[in-house]
């Protein structure tokens, strides 16, 4: 029994895949030169006017019913102020009291069992605006900070989890899941390096003492750049909070919510600059922004078109293909071209265990080491199933699978063209029992130790008759041998 | 609806303004005349009547999300009062 329990709560930052963005027609595209991408509306000159980007309220919606959020009638956008230098109006436009979604949740699993499958309960998603970017020359010491306000007006989704997390673990197969379901629905490229995907942890504790329960102060933590440093960065503050609060004996409310920064290199949390004094936003209603009504047409015909997502697809590769939820898992994951190369393989009547181990272990070992995708793959679902079927016939030894199944695809061969280039046939039974005869009467020490019981011996022999016949099956080399001798040759 | 100064020193704090002790009392007046003037809405009964969420009614104002030109780099840094031909340049923005 653990000393404490970490509970954490998630808010994921997702950078829809719109052209332009949220309020003005500026592009979105990541890595253009600085300050090329501004407009009087995004910069937030006087006069201008923000209109509502269609497509970022398609995508929001789309996520918001796919993490099984509610819509409220009506939704509006408001101003959250505060004074930054890549804040350019002064202002964030973003979502107060009426989001566009809440009510929401995610289901998380682990294939290893480490947890049980549950529900993470989502607050709400929000729709709301980028910021910009500052950087600092290290080198220049006191110098001024560059502001890039390219990104600034990008279209964020801000997802917020209720605080139903318990440990880094269980934090990452939230993380992972949300991003799969993104990545299935094409809302986000949920690129971390470029900032599509960004993660703030609320993390405290939950410990017993003498029976009361009690809840340490909540910690905010930021700069998080890979979802292994949301891992690594929950367990470090976990050990530090707890370290805490032997020494402080501060309960949460004793103390305003704080901020730390995560230091991948230094692998801790640093406190930040307490930003209490900012922490009253003075919300209130953008009166240059109209409110939004989704139609129930409209919330219906996203709902329709959201296909087929990951639980659910995981659990029909489970329910009626018999894999299991790991096997599952490795498939889905890659996406849904694979899976779909699956499906085709198996609908043309090879066994799915089969078929889901080539494709989760050589395929992918190949597409991976190629730097291909599936929809380049040379080897077809149907040449495939034709391999399978000469592997599960015996036609082909299992001894030389690999050599075939490569052929296959580095020479654009079929399974029959790959076995007849490099001459394997099958052995029949007889031409097998006479070599396996050979090899017996040129070795009666093994004979000897099989009938002394020591059946490993059979081993030696099977290396030889690969040497004499590399179509020889070393399974049924080994059968056959051992049946010769129990006859007595 | 009479301010009190520390009211003003917080909303001041807030929009990073600093002001003197006689500022701060000649503007605790003012504002506090501009919140009172407001504060004649509230002799509105608006009892039975619905809350709106804007001040005019209309609802999803959108365009389609086609990217238009921007400005060019030099009219977008042209009314900065510091900048290096590629950036805005402000005061070191340390740590976050
Ligand atoms: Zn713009």
């Amino acid at each position: 029994m653990s000393k404490y329990t970490t509970i954490v709560g998630l808010e994921v930052h997702v950078q829809l895949a719109t052209q332009s963005k949220l309020f003005c027609r500026c592009s979105t595209q990541f890595g253009a030169a600085p300050n090329t991408q501004t407009c009087p509306v995004c910069i937030g000159l006087p006069g201008s006017l923000p209109v509502m980007n269609r497509e970022a309220l398609r995508l929001s919606l789309r996520t918001a019913l796919a993490i099984g959020c509610e819509i409220p009638p009506l939704t509006k956008w408001d101003r959250k102020q505060y004074y930054y230098p890549d804040l350019p109006k002064g202002y964030q436009i973003s979502q107060f009291d009426m989001p566009m979604s809440e009510h929401g949740y995610l289901e998380i699993s682990d294939a290893k069992d480490r947890f049980e499958t549950k529900r993470i309960r989502i607050l709400r998603a929000h729709l709301e605006e980028d910021a910009g970017k500052s950087s600092h020359d290290e080198s220049a010491a006191r110098g001024d900070s560059l502001i890039d306000l390219n990104r600034t007006g990008t279209p964020l989704l801000e997802i917020v989890s209720e605080p139903d997390m318990r440990g880094a673990l269980e934090a990452r197969a939230y993380l992972d899941e949300l991003k799969l379901l993104l990545t299935y629905l094409g809302v986000s490229d949920c690129n971390m390096q470029e900032g599509s995907l960004r993660v703030d942890a609320n993390v405290n504790l939950h410990l017993d003492e003498s029976g009361e329960r009690i809840a340490t102060p909540i910690v905010e933590i930021k700069n998080m750049n890979s979802f292994r440093a949301v891992e690594r960065a929950i367990d470090y503050e976990a050990i530090r909070q707890y370290t805490l609060w032997q020494e402080s004996r501060q309960k949460i409310g004793d103390v305003p919510k704080q901020t730390r920064g995560w230091d991948d290199a230094a692998g801790m949390t640093r406190g930040q600059r307490s930003k209490e004094e900012s922490s009253d936003y003075r919300y209130f209603p953008d009166p240059d922004l109209a409110p939004v009504r989704f139609s129930s047409e409209e919330i219906e015909k996203s709902r329709n078109g959201l296909g087929e997502l990951p639980a659910a697809l995981r659990a029909r590769l489970q329910s009626e293909f018999g894999l299991s939820l790991y096997d599952a898992g490795v498939l889905v994951n890659q996406g849904r071209e694979l899976v779909d190369y699956f499906f085709a393989a198996v609908g043309q009547g090879a066994p799915a265990k089969a078929v889901c181990n080539w494709v989760s272990q050589e395929v992918l070992r190949v597409l991976k080491e190629r730097e291909l995708g599936i929809d380049a793959f040379p080897i077809s679902a149907g040449q495939l199933v034709d391999f399978i079927a000469k592997l599960e016939s015996g036609q082909l030894p299992s001894s030389r699978s690999r050599e075939v199944f490569d052929a296959m695809h580095s020479k654009n061969q079929s399974a029959d063209q790959a076995m007849q280039k490099l001459g394997i046939e099958e052995v029949d039974d007889s031409a097998l029992e006479n070599l396996c005869r050979e090899l017996l009467e040129a070795n009666p020490q093994v004979v000897a130790d099989v009938q002394g019981g020591k059946q490993q011996a059979v081993g030696a022999l099977i290396g030889q008759a690969k040497k004499k016949n590399p179509n020889a099956d070393p399974g049924r080399v080994r059968g056959i041998c051992l049946e010769l001798i129990g006859r007595g040759l | 609806m009479a301010l009190t100064t520390e009211e003003v020193e917080k909303v001041a704090l807030l929009s990073r303004l600093q002001f003197t002790p006689q500022e701060l009392a000649s503007l605790t007046a003012e504002l506090g005349k501009i919140v009172g003037y407001v504060d004649l809405l509230g002799e509105v009964d608006t009892t039975g009547v619905e809350p709106m969420a804007h001040a005019i009614e209309l609802l999803n104002v959108t365009q389609d999300d086609q990217t238009r030109s921007s400005l060019t780099r030099e009219e977008a840094l042209a009314n900065a009062p510091k900048q290096n031909g590629e950036g805005y340049l402000v005061p070191a923005v340390l740590g976050d």
